[in-house]
């Protein structure tokens, strides 16, 4: 074929003009600043790259390995994730995650604030999922002083996390959709998650970061109608994940993206501490609300859904059955709810009501006591755990005796199931990268606290 | 409520003690027999090691520092909780990634934050921190708010 009939297709006219107003860009054009030393320039066009990762030994001249720098800044991975990815061609030899480019040291903040405070705190680190965090934090706590809280706070916990699953998962479909194409999906997940957080919002004012879950019960009572709410949200939601489930379901695209992409066997996700959606889907039936059961779980039918393969698609059906579980969950919370006090009813940890503090100068010594110094807990270690969309959420709590907590370790799903990235991307495709990623619901507030 | 592969575990070793932390099992664990009780624990089904983290006594107690690592047992559905002890001039401990690979992010995460040395691990470098950080952020002598702020003074106008 000769040259000059290929140029004639890449020359692009425009109207109104005989003469072809198009000239190819060369690499030069797009210089920022040409006075600067040579070293300025590369860093400029973000061509110096310090690779704290290097080759194996057996590299040779005709080897055709190359390293590619893939994040932090990436779009598809889901916040500040970095990766770096040794490929041989179009294949993924070695892959290692680089994170901590969203470290604030919340472990550290959690030593400063005292035990009423730390749920602000927690509740920031996870947050697609902030009341597990707080439930996490605020159980530890009350393991701690040694109370229970009442009836009605532990079912409002478990309405409340149930929701925030579901919300989470529609996240976790909407971006897994996007990043393999299936944009439509992204708007729906969005769209159905903002009504649950409408829910939220109403009941704890915020849509996310709600603080709500605190030592000794719940910051406040169910909003007023949020019978009405929640059973809309119940009527409205299953339909609308089912038609999801099917126009995703034996999509074959979406089947051919995700089926046998990113493998994890059983073996392999137990030996590297894999826990939540990820793990059951390679059939393990393990889950924490069934083993080591908290608020009054055990009380609710449910099912744990597994899958076999391990794969993104199971993962993503594991998904879509644990959002119909947890609406299960909800719908006997709602029939369930007691009447009664919505936080514990000691004096340590609860402050007066609003309406006391006006009438009584010892409660409003109380109210003032408690928000500035505190509570003490007595001295001890312990660790509580509860199952976040994404995994084990451990709370790991010293304390010396204290108003603050001497050491607060959180144990983040994310960062554990971060660990499984390597092992599912070894040996896969490129482009099969992103549904990976996304298939493990990586949060990074939750990977690098 | 011990399940009794805990007390079978603790039993074999002499210097292992085992105490009630309210209601969950922890076994203290010397340095020298942190590998040894790790790998018993696993052969006798805590095939996950959940998490490994550490808490900084300073002065407060003669050891300085505590590693702790959550081990727990999806066949038996309990939880061990192993605590060693660490002098604060040898903060050094064995690492758990030969037996629990999944303890690798957690482990370097105890290094990075508190200066803690594995033995053993393959790839002991900071993973939060900037690589060239200097110091241990969660040890309590490492202070609050003395960090210096990047582009603090653009804002001055001369």
């Amino acid at each position: 074929m000769g040259d000059e009939k290929i140029t004639e297709e890449v020359d692009i006219w425009v109207a109104g003009t005989e003469e072809p107003q198009f000239s190819p860009t060369d690499e030069g054009s797009q210089e920022i600043a040409r006075d600067e030393s040579d070293y300025r320039l590369r860093e400029q066009r973000g061509s110096v790259v310090d690779d704290d990762y290097e080759l194996d030994d057996g590299f040779g001249e005709d080897d055709e390995r190359m390293i590619l720098n893939m994040g932090p800044q990436h779009p598809s991975t889901h916040g500040v994730l970095r990766l770096q990815i040794e490929l041989e061609g179009e294949v993924i030899r070695r892959t290692k995650p680089i994170i901590g480019y969203l470290h604030t040291g919340m472990e550290k903040t959690a030593e400063q604030l005292t035990f009423g405070q730390g749920p602000t705190n927690v509740t920031r680190m996870d947050y697609l999922a902030p009341f597990h965090n707080e439930l996490a934090y605020s159980l530890a706590v009350e393991r701690l002083l040694g109370i229970e809280v009442p009836p009605r706070a532990a079912v409002i916990r478990v309405l409340m996390t149930e929701l925030n699953r579901v919300s989470s998962h529609l996240v976790a479909l909407a971006t897994n959709g996007m990043d393999i194409g299936a944009l439509s999906i992204m708007t729906y997940g969005f769209r159905e998650r903002e009504f649950i957080l409408d829910f939220f919002e109403k009941t704890t004012g915020l849509r996310m970061n709600h603080n709500y879950i605190r030592p000794g019960g719940v910051a406040a009572d169910l909003a007023p109608g949020w019978k009405d709410d929640v059973g809309h949200l119940l009527t409205y939601l299953p339909p609308k994940i089912d038609d999801y489930d099917d126009m995703l379901r034996h999509n074959p695209i979406w089947e051919s993206r995700t089926r046998g992409v990113g493998v994890v066997t059983a073996e392999e996700a137990i030996a590297y501490g894999i826990t939540g959606p990820a793990l059951r889907a390679t059939g393990v039936d393990w889950d924490l609300r069934k083993a080591f059961p908290y608020s009054g779980i055990e009380n609710y039918e449910f099912d744990v859904p597994t899958g076999t393969h391990g794969d993104t698609y199971d993962r993503y059906r594991v998904r879509i059955e644990e959002i119909h579980q947890s609406l299960r969950i909800v719908e006997q919370a709602l029939e369930l709810m007691p009447k009664g006090d919505f936080r514990v009813d000691d004096r340590k940890v609860t402050p007066p009501p609003r309406a006391r503090i006006d009438e009584s100068m010892e409660a409003l010594i109380h109210h003032f006591k408690l928000f500035t110094e505190g509570f003490k807990v007595s001295a001890g270690e312990t660790y509580v755990a509860v199952e976040s969309p994404r995994g084990e959420l451990g709370c790991y709590l010293v304390s010396d005796g204290e108003a603050k907590p001497y050491r607060m370790h959180v144990r983040a799903p994310s960062f554990n199931n971060l660990q499984a990235l390597p092992i599912a991307m070894a040996d896969s495709l490129m482009a099969d990268t992103i549904a990976t990623i996304a298939s493990m619901d990586p949060v990074m507030g939750d990977v690098d606290r | 409520m011990t399940h009794p592969i805990i007390d079978d575990v603790v039993g074999r070793f002499d210097d292992v003690a085992h105490e009630m932390s309210h209601g969950q099992d922890v076994a203290h664990v010397p340095r020298e027999s942190w590998l040894a009780f790790a790998t018993a624990a696993r052969d006798a089904g805590f095939e996950v090691c959940v998490d490994v983290t550490a808490v900084d006594w300073l002065r407060a107690r003669p050891e300085r520092y505590q590693v702790v690592a959550g081990l727990l047992s999806m066949e038996h559905r309990t939880r061990l909780r192993m605590i060693t002890t660490l002098d604060r001039e040898d903060p050094v401990v064995d690492s758990l990634v030969p037996l629990y690979p999944g303890t690798n992010y957690a482990e370097r995460e105890v290094y990075d934050m508190f200066g803690i040395v594995f033995e053993g691990h393959p790839d002991l470098t900071r993973i939060l921190m900037p690589d060239d950080w200097e110091g241990f952020p969660l040890r309590k002598d490492f202070g609050v708010g003395g960090v210096p702020v990047q582009f603090k003074e653009s804002h001055q106008v001369s």
